[in-house]
């Protein structure tokens, strides 16, 4: 009786042991491993191939918290701006039209280069910076001015 | 197997008088022998605190632009990220906690007299350490009360007179607390204090198992079959994993049932949010200072205050040296005394703090 | 030899540097010869609000230039005399002839800034300020006035009295005197009215230069007030979208059948507020009872369009708490806040469109919003979700490690009693 007494809590003991060893080196483990966002202040984003953006076309991006509007012009060159109006934070958007952003909410217009040019915007929009490496577009963070 | 290791060591490094040491150690078991687990209580937590303030590095980012940004992502994106972001801050919680009960143990167990002067002073050490670590760490995520507090914080410390000043820009690195305040108090957070705390806690450590553990006065007294005796190993190691067991998972608890908040993101020209207070362990310093009137005797009351707690930590921590010099007769009675005043006194305080 | 060249080498260019700072410097605008000045200056007598770098000054127009007489003499009898084209103090029309004599002549003024308008005066002519002046009424605002006589700068100067931050004050001073503006019959108000309007506060308060001024809705020059036709154009220079809607509404044609004053019935003029979800509908604050009642179709209309306005109001205001708590627990609050963002964008727009008077129009944005508040709060539902399941998974790590623990304490028990 003892000896099954004393078996019994060995038996309990040593699993328990291995299952607190796995239950730390579980989520140690996991949490080496890098997420897919790989850091918290996103310097530069991958916009995708070249040939995925026809020309006169845009797309809204996730740069880490802050969405971006990537624009293909009919010319073929990019141009990346803040898609947050500076209003009143209505998301913007490319008017394939007349090739200028939009902001659908009180019909301000910005520039292909983020400038306001018309409605109530009150500043232009960040303009992020455009680099083609590879034949991949990148997209990292706007200079800071001043 | 096992012993096969044991031996190859022993050839190289003669590890055997270790082991002689270690079977030969005994504690004494009387009724106030919990509170010999109590450093070991404390220990573990610095333990946890190491190992999950690595992983938290691996992520962190310092800088009034990413470090609050880089804890939430470590909170929301990386996986079990949350767990050890909270876990990290109760311990060092848990830890101040324990390291006061330890402290405060010793002194009424009158554990520091002759010949345990030096862990007493040593502790000491410890104790300011773990203060200033937790001071150092609040400001770390970079959230609207961490600002704020670190800014009282260091206001206090500027109050002190002639050195206070340079004191407060040496802290701050600058005359306000800016981007340059994180970068230092990260630096001391992740290395400058990790190196002295971890060579003091292996002298503390040192100092005991090299002059045994303390037998109270009764104890001490009693007749050598009656003294009632416990080998260090395996038995109270034992209690001590058991114990350590019930203290992670209560801290386990705290972290899931409890989460630590983010908060709001600290924004260096806004107005001063209400209720800013320190962390607890500092209420009761923080609750004194702001009673004092602006002006005591021919003093400012913060400076009044200030040197109060100065004076008064001083005396706390060099109780080794002074205590002698009681009449013996009155000895216990005048300490005890006096570490009960100091214990009402902080829960007063403390007290007070929470609840105006 | 070579030291000396070195030492005239050095002597050239201080010399050089020196004149050129000279040069880079603002010359004193006097002329030295300027008898006038230096006359005026010695008795004292030069004009109030005078200042040096007054634009004419600046360009080297100096007293003569719009008062005649001749500058070149010391004596005031002969500067003065008959024949020296001296003036005086140039009142009412003459201020106007004056002024255009330069600034109509866009040959003349190309010299100084080639795009400068130069219809000032005709515009002025047409301007209720100009038609009384040629009726013989002298209190009317001439140039002077306003852009002040010898402190005049350019509009973007914000030292100038016509300076977009300065405009309300240069209007208030007569507009707002009682006493002056008596015989004309009309309010003195529209000053203290203005400062607490949204559109004053955004130019006072925020120093925001976009915001309108007396003349952007007044015009400067050929000032007036709006016309009832004219004032959806002129908010609809800036407030596009609901001048678009309104003007296609049906209640466009209505207003304009009744003499309506389009935006002003409802938001007011000089004092035009922020605008707020009870405007419309039919509560207290409302303004479409003041025209309709109970019983007609436009009163079930705006009452349909106050409750999907609210609704959505109330959905993506419980969406935006819930976000701000999943934020400051720490938990992860991109994908809502981003719906959030889409909610509140769907209610802007929402807002915009109670122009239209067209409550199933209003509703179709309103739902896409409640749409997105739904998907908003969903998210925020599954964060929170994930807390309670990390609560559950670490309930059942407690137990085993609970049993381990006991297990450890039988143990220990056990030991101790074989010893």
């Amino acid at each position: 009786m003892g000896l099954n007494r004393r078996t019994f809590l060995n038996t309990i003991l040593g699993g328990g042991f291995l299952g607190w060893l796995g239950s730390f080196f579980y989520p140690v483990l996991t949490f080496l491993v890098p997420p897919k966002i790989p850091e918290a202040n996103v310097q530069s984003v991958n916009a995708g191939a070249i040939a995925d953006i026809p020309p006169n076309s845009s797309k809204i991006l996730k740069f880490g918290r802050i969405p971006v509007l990537l624009i293909r012009t009919k010319t073929g060159k990019f141009s990346a701006v803040a898609a947050t109006c500076t209003h009143l934070d209505c998301t913007v958007q490319y008017r394939k039209d007349r090739q200028d952003i939009w902001c659908a909410c009180h019909n301000g217009t910005y520039n292909l280069a983020g400038r306001n040019i018309s409605g109530p915007p009150p500043k232009p929009l960040n303009q992020y910076v455009i680099n083609i490496v590879d034949k991949e577009v990148l997209i990292s963070k706007p200079k800071q001015v001043g | 197997m096992f012993k096969k290791t044991i031996d190859w060591l022993d050839e190289r490094f003669n590890i055997q008088p270790l082991f002689e040491f270690m079977s030969h150690k005994e504690v004494p078991v009387h009724k106030h022998s919990l509170w010999y687990y109590m450093g070991g209580v404390a220990m573990i937590l610095f333990v946890v605190q190491a190992m999950t303030g690595m992983l938290l590095l691996l992520y962190y980012q310092p800088g009034v632009d990413s470090a609050y940004e880089s804890i939430r992502f470590i909170t929301t994106k990386v996986s079990f990220g949350w767990l050890f972001r909270s876990v990290h801050s109760w311990s060092a919680n848990l830890m101040v906690f324990f390291v006061f009960v330890h402290m405060f143990s010793a002194f009424f167990t009158r554990t520091y007299a002759k010949p345990r002067e030096l862990t007493w002073v040593t502790g000491a050490v410890l104790f300011l350490l773990a203060m200033v670590f937790g001071f150092s760490g609040y400001l770390l995520p970079w959230n609207e009360l961490a600002f704020f507090a670190t800014k009282v914080g260091t206001d206090i410390a500027g109050a002190v007179p002639i050195i206070g000043e340079p004191i407060k820009v040496l802290l701050r690195g600058g005359d306000s607390v800016t981007g340059a305040t994180l970068s230092r108090f990260y630096a001391f957070h992740i290395a400058l204090l990790p190196a002295i705390f971890t060579v003091m806690l292996f002298l503390h450590l040192l100092f005991v198992q090299r002059q045994g553990m303390h037998e109270p006065e009764f104890f001490k007294e009693l007749p050598t079959e009656k003294k009632r005796m416990m080998p260090f190993f395996p038995n109270f190691i034992l209690r001590d994993v058991l114990l350590w067991g019930v203290i992670l998972n209560i801290l386990l608890y705290l972290a899931v049932f409890f989460p630590w908040e983010l908060g709001v993101k600290a924004d260096a020209f806004a107005p001063a949010p209400e209720g800013i207070r320190p962390e607890w362990y500092f209420m009761f310093m923080f609750q004194s200072l702001k009673l004092l009137p602006a002006h005591f005797l021919i003093m400012e009351g913060e400076v009044f205050g200030i040197l109060f707690f100065g004076i008064g930590g001083l005396v706390w921590f060099s109780v080794p040296f002074w205590d002698v010099y009681i009449k013996e007769s009155i000895r216990p009675k005048v300490l005890k005394w006096f570490g009960i005043i100091v214990i009402i006194f902080i829960l007063i305080m403390t007290a007070w703090g929470y609840l105006v | 030899m070579k030291r000396l060249i070195m030492s005239i080498f050095c002597i050239h260019l201080a010399i050089i540097f020196m004149a050129a700072t000279a040069l880079g410097q603002e010359k004193s605008r006097f002329d030295k010869n300027d008898q006038c000045v230096i006359c005026h200056k010695d008795l004292e007598a030069m004009p109030e609000n005078f200042e040096e770098s007054d634009i004419h000054m600046q360009k080297g127009l100096s007293c003569a230039g719009c008062h005649g007489g001749d500058s070149t003499s010391d004596d005031e009898e002969v500067a003065k005399r008959k024949g020296s084209g001296f003036i005086g103090v140039p009142k009412g029309k003459a201020i106007i002839e004056m002024c255009g004599k330069c600034h109509s002549d866009i040959a003349f003024m190309r010299q100084y800034q080639p795009r400068i308008a130069t219809d000032q005066v005709q515009q002025y002519a047409k301007s209720f300020h100009g038609q009384k002046l040629a009726k013989g009424d002298t209190k009317v605002a001439t140039c002077a006035s306003c852009h002040m006589a010898h402190s005049i700068f350019p509009a973007i100067d914000p030292r100038s009295t016509i300076y977009s931050l300065n405009i309300p004050e240069t209007c208030h001073k007569c507009h707002s005197d009682e006493e002056y503006m008596k015989e004309y019959n009309i309010p003195t108000n529209q000053y203290d009215k203005y400062v607490k309007s949204v559109h004053g506060i955004a130019l006072l308060e925020k120093q925001d230069t976009g915001a309108p001024a007396c003349n952007d809705c007044h015009g400067n020059h050929g000032a007036m007030p709006p016309g009832i036709s004219s004032i959806g154009h002129i908010c609809g220079t800036c407030h596009v979208n609901n001048q678009a809607y309104f003007s296609k509404s049906k209640m466009a044609i209505e207003f304009e059948e009744a003499d309506l004053h389009a935006c002003e019935e409802c938001h007011g003029n000089h004092e035009i507020q922020k605008t707020h979800d009870d405007m419309v509908g039919t509560g207290e604050t409302s303004t479409c009872v003041e025209c309709h009642d109970e019983g007609e179709s436009a009163y079930e209309t705006a009452e349909k369009i106050h409750t999907e306005l609210i609704g959505l109001v109330t959905a993506f205001n419980s969406a935006n708490v819930l976000l701000k708590k999943i934020e400051r627990v720490g938990m992860d609050d991109l994908d809502m806040s981003y719906a959030v963002k889409d909610a509140k964008q769907r209610l802007l727009s929402a807002r915009t469109l109670v122009h239209t008077f067209d409550a199933d129009r209003v509703k179709v944005k309103t739902d896409e919003g409640l749409e997105f508040a739904k998907k908003a709060l969903a998210f925020g539902k599954e964060e929170l979700d994930e807390l309670d399941f990390r609560r559950f998974g670490f309930g059942i790590a407690t137990f085993f490690m609970t049993i381990v623990l006991v297990a450890l304490y039988f143990k220990i028990k056990d030991m101790e009693r074989d010893e």
